[in-house]
């Protein structure tokens, strides 16, 4: 099974990397990187990365790939996004300007919400793995936030998956999973693991 | 919670690869950069091209224009501090710009220390000639380097040099025993662990962008061919005859920089690049500063 992460712009090789180490493990999985139509056709779910939402949004629809994504994802391809990926899922985006969003969850998301770089920070999650049928037991999941945006609202059936002092920071609807932080940026596989085997699951 | 950590200075540069970082004077010029796709600008009073016209001493620029250049975008907003100007520098940090360039295009105002970085909450980025260089300013805090190049030029021949140059001493590294190792880091007055983290990675242990006379998409192409995280383009936007354009065209470029005919169809058509310098004719060599 074939796991893509979008090639455009921000922590491309960080999420690459943490697909291959899942691979390591035994994981069933081939990670590729996803530039192209031809590509995109290829893979059952596809990681849409941190980055800037404004640069990303832009240049998917210059690159004529942003029909192709909600099409796919209409039809059951498993989409994560994360920061800035999180922000190009949602349908809903608050904020001075409108990046170029794929408009596929039901979320309502502000840009920089949680302010500029100096507000940047790192803590640790309780993450809801419970829905793929495995309950996380561990001491937490790591919670990059870099110049993050703020998931402000989620309209029914999302699921909510993690949150910090009572914002959300994970959600899932079906198919489609954002998290506003970076697990690209730690250690831990949890996230991904999660991301994978909603990729097998038929939805 | 934790705040300020180098995992969040690095991260943020990490969210910026694979894109341009756009030198803009002015807010208007930042939604210019911000449309065309830039990943973040570098907001100064004057571009590198009109300083070295201007001659006289380079500064830190004033504050309500960078104030209004952080209203104006949402994308990160960067600001440069002269080489050693750590106050400049507190100054950025209570603005509260996303990440500080102690850049050698603005007069050193120190001719032995650059700022300890280590004391600061936002990161920093430092220009390099070499890997000894970079990984100086790393020890000293830096959290993501550019080449140095020569800015002003419209010239990408030194950027060339410089990032060449760092691949090759990165490629050499790797093949040294312990001792060599050790040797080459009393050389270059950098910490061995450091140096080691270099060898076990193959490359920097921080993202490393290129700047100095990008002035054409394939120009950016180029840099990113030889191995840069992305570019930074000073000059060679506003002083083109069509910025939004060019801007645009470079981002492109800075994508697909390893598909030659999505790079022919971007350079089409840009009207004139900046006025440039060949490097004989340069007086003031910008990269010699700092050491």
């Amino acid at each position: 099974m074939k796991i893509g992460v979008l090639d455009i712009q921000g922590s491309v090789e960080e999420h690459l990397e943490s697909l291959k180490k899942l691979a390591k493990s035994g994981m069933k999985i081939e990670p590729v990187l996803v530039k192209t139509p031809e590509t995109l056709a290829q893979v059952s779910g596809l990681i849409i990365p941190g980055g800037e939402s404004t640069t990303i949004g832009k240049l998917l629809r210059r690159f004529g790939l942003r029909d192709l994504i909600i099409e796919r994802a209409k039809k059951g391809m498993a989409v994560w996004g994360t920061c800035a990926g999180a922000i190009l899922l949602a349908k809903k985006i608050i904020g001075k300007q409108q990046a170029d969003s794929l408009e596929l969850m039901d979320i309502a998301v502000e840009r920089n919400a949680y302010g500029r770089q100096l507000d940047s920070f790192e803590t640790q999650l309780e993450f809801d793995l419970g829905s793929v049928g495995r309950a996380y037991a561990g001491p937490g999941i790591p919670g990059v936030f870099i110049r993050a945006p703020k998931i402000v609202s989620v309209g029914e059936g999302v699921k909510i998956l993690a949150q910090h002092k009572g914002e959300i920071v994970a959600a899932r609807q079906k198919n489609l999973l954002v998290t506003n932080f970076h697990p690209e940026l730690s250690e831990s596989l949890e996230v991904h693991k999660y991301f994978a085997e909603m990729c097998s699951e038929k939805i | 919670m934790e705040k300020n950590t180098l995992k969040l200075k690095k991260g943020l540069a990490q969210m910026l690869k694979g894109g341009v970082i756009m030198d803009v004077v002015n807010a208007e010029q930042a939604k210019i950069a911000e449309e065309a796709g830039a990943v973040a600008v570098m907001a100064l009073e004057r571009v590198p091209s009109d300083i070295r016209r201007d001659g006289g001493v380079a500064r830190m620029s004033d504050p309500k224009m960078i104030k209004e250049i952080m209203k104006a975008v949402s994308i990160p907003v960067m600001a440069k501090v002269r080489i050693g100007h750590f106050v400049e520098a507190q100054i950025l940090e209570s603005l509260g710009v996303d990440y500080i360039d102690e850049s050698e295009v603005l007069t050193p105002a120190d001719e032995k220390y650059h700022v300890n970085k280590l004391n600061y909450k936002i990161p920093f980025v430092c220009g390099a000639r070499n890997l000894g260089e970079a990984l100086r300013r790393i020890q000293e805090g830096a959290a993501m380097i550019r080449t140095k190049g020569e800015a002003g030029t419209g010239n990408v021949v030194e950027a060339v040099r410089h990032m060449r140059t760092m691949v090759e001493e990165t490629a050499a590294l790797n093949k040294m025993n312990k001792t060599a190792l050790k040797k080459w880091a009393v050389s270059e007055r950098v910490n061995v662990e450091l140096v080691e983290q270099v060898q076990k990675l193959g490359r920097l242990p921080v993202v490393n962008f290129a700047a100095g006379g990008i002035a054409t998409p394939a120009d950016a192409a180029l840099m990113m061919q030889l191995g840069c995280d992305g570019v930074f383009v000073g000059s060679g936007i506003f002083k083109s005859s069509d910025p939004a354009r060019r801007a645009k065209a470079i981002v492109e470029a800075t994508l697909h920089f390893d598909d030659a005919a999505v790079l022919a169809k971007c350079s089409e058509g840009l009207g004139e690049a900046m006025a440039s310098l060949e490097m004989s004719k340069v007086e003031q060599k910008y990269a010699e500063r700092g050491w």
